[in-house]
């Protein structure tokens, strides 16, 4: 029951930005805001294209390279400064006063670096994805309660028994949250850096159809991205939360 | 200062002593980086030459602007979705979601609409500061003990005394989480804005320095920003943490 009235309230609201959009279209017209049902139309036809085929490919390539090692140093970096106590607390506010940074501010000088390349966009998406991932996964190790040390030392666990059966699924569920965290802001840095200036990709795509007028496609675009970040984030959410649950 | 805080400033000073050192040694290409002390210089020059004036104050009062909307508007929708138990309900998923998504993808979209100009940056420093506001007054709201409810019944409290004397207080550490996280989102979203497409400000400036080859002005302004966001965020954050920790509560970093 509760699973259905859920997810009846998801369709409520989902059903109400669409109503929204809808009105808003009404209100600023075709040439600014295309409606709903255009929109969709559009997609159907844009989406088996070539040419949204190379810029969704090319958006995927650079977002799974700068996931990867948003995910490897993030991992890297926090359970060093988890486990390493006098690392975490000179670290952490360093980490988070770049957190909060506006990030972007520095994109030109990842540009001055790699160029207009692949790697430069990989290099900014990782930069956003990082940060979040080293800070959960450093709290993550330092919340471990000390009785759950204890315990494995009264059972006499040896050091890899306490690491695989204690430290692992104890730190897991918000490592997890790291990680998703990390998701969504790689994909925000691959983005940024495409719209701010590249030649291919959905970034690119969405501000080439705004400067040539193309409602449709740019709203298109929008909506592929929407729905890829949703979709994700809610798989990811529900590993979490049976995460949590079995804890 | 502690020992930790001590070591922190020797960290954060090497590293820029090694740039500074790389720089000058010429073992990193000076249209690539420019040493941190002629940063500094150019920064300062800048600033007393008046020139990127106006762009200072467009884009942090944009900011600001966005940062007032988003608390205003953003405690009086967390009352409000409190108070509505059956929508809060269905407002969750959203809010779980709202935050996956990379919201810079609708800025276009403003523009659009509203054409180029501060509107289309200010809506979009109100919507990715909004959210974090609201949640952070529902955070509050949630908890309040009922134990002051209870109190303010004895005591024969009013309602908007009972609101402002013992609720408001006892949210206050998570509405300064809330307003913490807008003014960070907010300053993000302006500045990103402004750097993909604006007719003025700190980050359209930015952006032209870069495509002139202007790295003294480019520098000199990223300075001007990481300096003043560092400074704002760090400020909120030690007073948030200080704050929470007086109350009693663990906060994390978020």
């Amino acid at each position: 029951m509760v699973v259905i009235k859920r997810a009846i309230d998801t369709l409520i609201v989902f059903a109400v930005m669409l109503l929204a959009w809808q009105a808003l279209h009404q209100l600023v017209g075709d040439t600014a805001l295309p409606g709903p049902v255009p929109t969709l139309q559009y997609l159907v036809r844009f989406l088996p294209t070539a040419r949204f085929a190379e810029n969704a490919w090319a958006t995927l390539v650079s977002f799974f390279y700068a996931l990867i090692l948003s995910y490897a140093l993030g991992l890297s970096i926090g359970i060093w400064m988890g486990v390493h106590r006098l690392s975490g607390a000179v670290g952490e506010p360093i980490l988070i006063s770049l957190y909060t940074l506006p990030k972007i501010t520095l994109y030109p000088v990842v540009l001055l670096i790699f160029g207009l390349s692949t790697s430069g966009r990989v290099t900014f998406g990782a930069m956003h994805g990082v940060l979040p991932v080293a800070l959960l996964t450093m709290n993550a190790i330092r919340n471990i309660p000390l009785v759950y040390l204890k315990s494995a030392r009264t059972l006499r666990l040896s050091k890899g028994q306490t690491i695989l059966t204690v430290l692992l699924p104890a730190t897991v569920p918000e490592v997890i949250s790291g990680l998703r965290i990390g998701f969504a802001l790689t994909l925000l840095g691959v983005l940024l850096a495409e719209m701010f200036a590249a030649k291919h990709g959905l970034g690119f795509l969405i501000i080439n159809a705004m400067q040539l007028l193309q409602a449709e496609e740019m709203v298109s675009v929008a909506v592929v991205l929407f729905v890829f970040a949703v979709v994700a984030n809610a798989l990811l959410l529900i590993i979490e939360h049976r995460l949590h649950r079995r804890v | 200062m502690s020992r930790v805080g001590w070591i922190r400033l020797a960290v954060i000073g090497t590293a820029i002593g090694l740039l500074e050192i790389s720089c000058r040694l010429g073992l990193i290409d000076h249209r690539v980086v420019i040493a941190p002390s002629e940063m500094v210089d150019a920064l300062v020059q800048l600033l007393i030459s008046g020139q990127a004036n106006d762009q200072i104050a467009r884009t942090f009062g944009i900011v600001t602007a966005a940062v007032l909307i988003s608390i205003v508007l953003g405690f009086a929708l967390g009352v409000v979705i409190h108070a509505l138990p059956r929508l809060r309900e269905a407002l969750d998923p959203f809010f779980a979601t709202y935050y996956a998504v990379p919201i810079f993808i609708f800025y276009p979209v403003m523009i659009a609409i509203f054409g180029l100009s501060a509107i289309p940056i200010l809506l979009m420093g109100v919507a990715t500061a909004l959210v974090a506001m609201i949640i952070g007054t529902l955070n509050g709201l949630d908890r309040i003990p009922r134990i002051l409810t209870k109190v303010a019944r004895v005591h024969q409290m009013g309602k908007l005394s009972t609101a402002l004397r013992l609720k408001l207080p006892a949210a206050a550490p998570h509405l300064f989480t809330g307003v913490k996280l807008a003014v960070s989102y907010s300053f993000i979203a302006v500045i990103a804005s402004e750097f993909i497409l604006a007719p003025a400000g700190l980050g359209r400036i930015i952006s032209d320095a870069y495509t002139d080859f202007d790295n003294r002005r480019m520098y000199a302004l990223m300075l001007l920003l990481i300096v003043v966001a560092t400074l704002v965020n760090m400020t909120l954050h030690t007073l948030d943490q200080r704050w929470a920790a007086r109350r009693g509560l663990v906060k994390s970093w978020s």
